[in-house]
């Protein structure tokens, strides 16, 4: 009977993810479709160029479907999504998930990395400065808090390069891997780093290791900034709470205070920060993309919005669309495991 | 207790601390490019196919340049001369409308098939039946869909012949075959890859089937293209390797060439060229382009449509200013609308900062105390920096212009539909024959809104049926030297009277560490060489 109720309610739960979800990617594919046709770019251009003969223009027009009403070149555009086609790119005459597959493991290594760096760093920086409230750590914490959240990454990355790779020399230079070693290892998951070690070619790694740790380090600074600013806010407000003096006053190491109790407390919410903040490097990190000439899905989205390329453009937005969703869902997982009210 | 904590906050900074140690020990495996590899840190966003029937784009030609061979290719120091490519030598019959080629024998693409005078002509049927943006250039010399099966043929295995449909200038039509349109592709490959009769289109915007000085190794969009010699080549290029790097930021391009990480940079601002330039870190060669930079007037305002106030914003402009502080290496000043380098090119500049003749000429026109106007500007440099440049200029006469900034292809999309008031744009021509400039500038044979011909001086609204006859007749003459004055003529009336203002030539920098040399840089990416690049 009461395993009954609990399959009931796990069948309750999946239907509401589905729908969720269902809904979502239809809104999404809907608003997105609709701008996207509506935006004053003639996407003929970008196929044929200013100098083609109108007889030229008439057939491509007609051959991307545009002289279709717009409800027609929608429902056929959500058929061919339902079957896997997000259409082919104008820019790389390429299908779009061939492009999308190339480019986001690109973007997600960077950010993968570039969010490690933030937890490792962030988190363990918020929770000193909270514990050192007003003192030098605290303000340190603050400060680059602060520089991180103002800065422009823009800028940052250009005088990254500057410093680190001009000057010292210590890191390579923009791009994801040196001419001489492209193409050396065979593509098995797209991350030049994991491919080169499953291929045991440790010049490759070397090689791709030298060329994203100065824009994981830069996009990581910004997630330390954003990181440590939260954990430092959510450890003070739970630091002033009744429970800690008493888990003090009954002799709780400060060890025990510090990460058991009040740390402990702060973990549902950190864990959406850390989501969010993974979530916008995975989209959001356009301009490291381009400084860095960083081949990953931002510079792709941009450039295919510069140039009217709506296939590209919806199936780009697409991906980064139900990654949100999906973080999001993995996120709501993560607090039962976390949470013991959610579990009850 | 103090201490227990501390002990992990050690533990965290410790882990901290090795992952900032791992950027030092890191370091980048190689210092500087292979020896007989070179580096070119470029733009590829323009890359959206690779194939020759359907490319349009500057680097893309320049691209199709050194994988493809033609008939024909122009003599860069002479071009009214031309040289054989896979033909061997060629005669014009005497009613000028037939050209026959003689191919030179053993020629072979880069798959190993036999190069014949069939690939030539299915080659030239096929851009004219794709009828994509290139078919355009070979729409020039008559060819079109419905007659190009006829009026291109192969002879026997070494001969070809192609039938214009007027008598055109022998010079133009070499020109139109020898760019990158009517490259020869591989047809015994392409009919492997054909899908729905697509003449393999589909297969080859991602692949090569050529038989040029390198083969294509590897194009990876938005990020690099990787070409090697073909060593099998009659005349083989001098450098084994060639990697086309994609690096949209000028100051990331900088850096690459600093360090050593890049040979060449096409694409440096004023500033990274006079620096590198002083570092002696870099040297650059500074190649005038056949691209134009002009504003358009649409004379369906009326009060762009008068003379007065054409020559009006005309001397209104500071040339010169703009250049020196704008676009000091990128653009020089040029106001005819045949670029340095051309058959009939004059080098006429007369126009410059005449503030008290501009309100003269307004006062004449009835325009006293100016007007108001819109402009529209694609977003990016230079075109942004100089219509504010523009703006001010006119303000001093009372013209009020309006920037109107969008996206490439909004502002051209509007531009197309003659919905403008002024447009700030750049034409470049297809090939390095006057005609490419002139049918864009002064020829409208149909200034009705429907006209199949939407060349420049019908975007503007500028109905020119004399000026259009005389396109036409420079374009029929026969005489290298009578053409030449044809357009001499021509570009001294533009001059005087139209609804151009043409401001500038752009002007290509090729920056090269030392020890590079060897590119040979012509005024349009599709005459721009590999051969003989190299380095030491």
């Amino acid at each position: 009977m009461t395993q009954g109720k609990a399959a009931l309610r796990w069948a309750g739960r999946v239907c509401g993810w589905v729908l969720t979800l269902a809904a979502t990617f239809t809104g999404l594919l809907a608003v997105t479709f609709f701008i996207g046709r509506k935006v004053p770019i003639d996407p003929v251009l970008a196929v044929l160029g200013d100098h083609a003969s109108a007889s030229a223009y008439a057939a491509v027009r007609a051959q991307m479907g545009l002289d279709q009403p717009l409800p027609v070149q929608f429902v056929l555009y959500v058929r061919d999504v339902l079957h896997g086609n997000l259409g082919t790119s104008l820019l790389t005459s390429n299908p779009v998930r061939d492009d999308i597959l190339r480019v986001f493991p690109a973007t997600l290594e960077l950010a993968t990395l570039a969010t490690l760096i933030g937890i490792l760093v962030g988190v363990p920086l918020g929770v000193v400065a909270a514990t050192r409230h007003n003192r030098a750590i605290d303000h340190v914490a603050r400060f680059v808090g602060l520089i991180g959240s103002s800065m422009p990454v823009f800028w940052l990355g250009l005088m990254g390069l500057l410093l680190f790779y001009a000057k010292l020399h210590w890191v390579a230079g923009p791009g994801r891997i040196d001419p001489a070693y492209d193409g050396m290892v065979d593509t098995r998951t797209g991350s030049l780093l994991i491919d080169a070690v499953l291929a045991g070619d440790w010049d490759v790694f070397r090689n791709a290791m030298a060329h994203i740790l100065l824009p994981a380090c830069i996009l990581g600074y910004y997630s330390v900034a954003y990181l440590s600013r939260m954990t430092r806010a959510f450890m003070l407000e739970q630091l002033s709470q009744e429970y800690i003096v008493t888990a003090r006053v009954k002799g709780v190491s400060e060890r025990g205070v510090v990460w058991r109790h009040a740390f402990g407390n702060i973990a549902v919410p950190l864990l959406t920060i850390v989501a969010l903040a993974y979530s916008n490097l995975l989209e959001g990190s356009v301009l490291t993309e381009i400084v860095f000439s960083w081949p990953g899905i931002g510079s792709y989205l941009t450039g295919a919005l510069m140039n009217a390329d709506m296939s590209a453009v919806l199936g780009s937005t697409l991906t980064i669309g139900a990654l949100f969703i999906l973080i999001n869902l993995a996120t709501d997982m993560l607090y039962r495991v976390f949470d013991p009210r959610v579990r009850a | 207790m103090k201490l227990a904590f501390g002990a992990a906050l050690l533990r965290s900074t410790t882990l901290a601390c090795a992952l900032a140690t791992t950027l030092v020990a890191f370091q980048p495996a190689q210092a500087g490019t292979p020896k007989d590899m070179l580096v070119m840190a470029t733009m590829l966003d323009e890359f959206s196919t690779l194939d020759p029937g359907e490319v349009y784009e500057l680097m893309p030609e320049e691209y199709v340049a050194n994988t493809y061979d033609r008939l024909v290719r122009v003599d860069l120091a002479d071009p009214s001369h031309f040289k054989g490519d896979v033909a061997q030598s060629w005669t014009v019959s005497t009613n000028g409308l037939t050209y026959t080629f003689k191919l030179r024998p053993g020629l072979k693409f880069h798959s190993g098939n036999p190069l014949t005078a069939d690939d030539v002509a299915w080659s030239i049927q096929r851009c004219v039946l794709l009828d994509k943006g290139a078919a355009a250039v070979l729409q020039g010399i008559g060819l079109t869909t419905a007659n190009v099966k006829d009026n291109v043929r192969k002879i026997d295995d070494e001969t070809v012949s192609i039938t214009t449909d007027h008598v055109y200038s022998p010079t133009f039509v070499l020109n139109v075959l020898g760019a990158w349109p009517a490259s020869v592709v591989d047809r015994k490959l392409l009919e492997q890859h054909q899908q729905n009769n697509d003449f393999g289109n589909a297969w080859l915007r991602t692949h090569e089937a050529g038989s040029g000085i390198f083969k294509l190794v590897k194009w990876t969009a938005n990020d690099s293209l990787i070409l090697q010699r073909d060593d099998a080549h009659a005349d083989p290029a001098l450098l084994k390797r060639i990697v086309l790097k994609h690096v949209p930021e000028t100051a990331g391009q900088r850096l690459l060439i600093e360090n050593g990480d890049a040979d060449i940079a096409r694409n440096l601002g004023d500033n990274d060229i006079d620096a590198l330039a002083k570092s002696g870190k870099a040297k650059s060669m500074a190649v005038p382009q056949a691209t134009v930079l002009y504003l358009g007037l649409n004379v369906k305002n009326p009060d762009l449509a008068k003379p007065e106030v054409q020559q009006a914003i005309k001397w209104l402009i500071d040339y010169q200013g703009i250049q020196d502080h704008i676009a000091k290496h990128t653009y020089k000043v040029h106001q005819t609308f045949l670029p340095e380098g051309f058959l009939g090119a004059i080098d006429d500049n007369p126009y410059h900062p005449d503030v008290a003749k501009a309100k003269a000429l307004l006062a004449k026109a009835g325009l006293p105390n100016g007007f108001k106007v819109t402009m529209d500007v694609r977003n990016g440099y230079p075109f942004s920096d100089i219509a504010q440049a523009i703006q001010a200029n006119l303000a001093q006469a009372g013209i009020q212009v309006e920037l109107i900034p969008g996206d490439n292809k909004q502002t051209l999309a509007k531009y197309r539909a003659r919905k403008h008031d002024i447009y700030i744009g750049e034409w470049s021509a297809d090939y390095i024959d006057p005609h490419s400039n002139a049918q864009g500038f002064a020829w409208n044979p149909d200034n009705s809104d429907n006209s199949p011909y939407k060349m420049l001086a019908w975007r503007n609204g500028w109905n020119i049926p004399q000026l259009t006859k005389e396109t036409d007749a420079a374009l029929a003459e026969p005489s290298a030297q009578r053409r030449a004055q044809l357009y001499e003529i021509m570009q001294k009336q533009m001059l005087a009277n139209s609804p151009f203002v043409i401001m500038f030539q752009r002007v290509s920098e090729v920056t090269m560490r030392p020890g590079v040399s060897g590119i040979e840089v012509g005024p349009i990416n599709d005459l721009v060489s590999y051969r003989h690049l190299t380095k030491k």
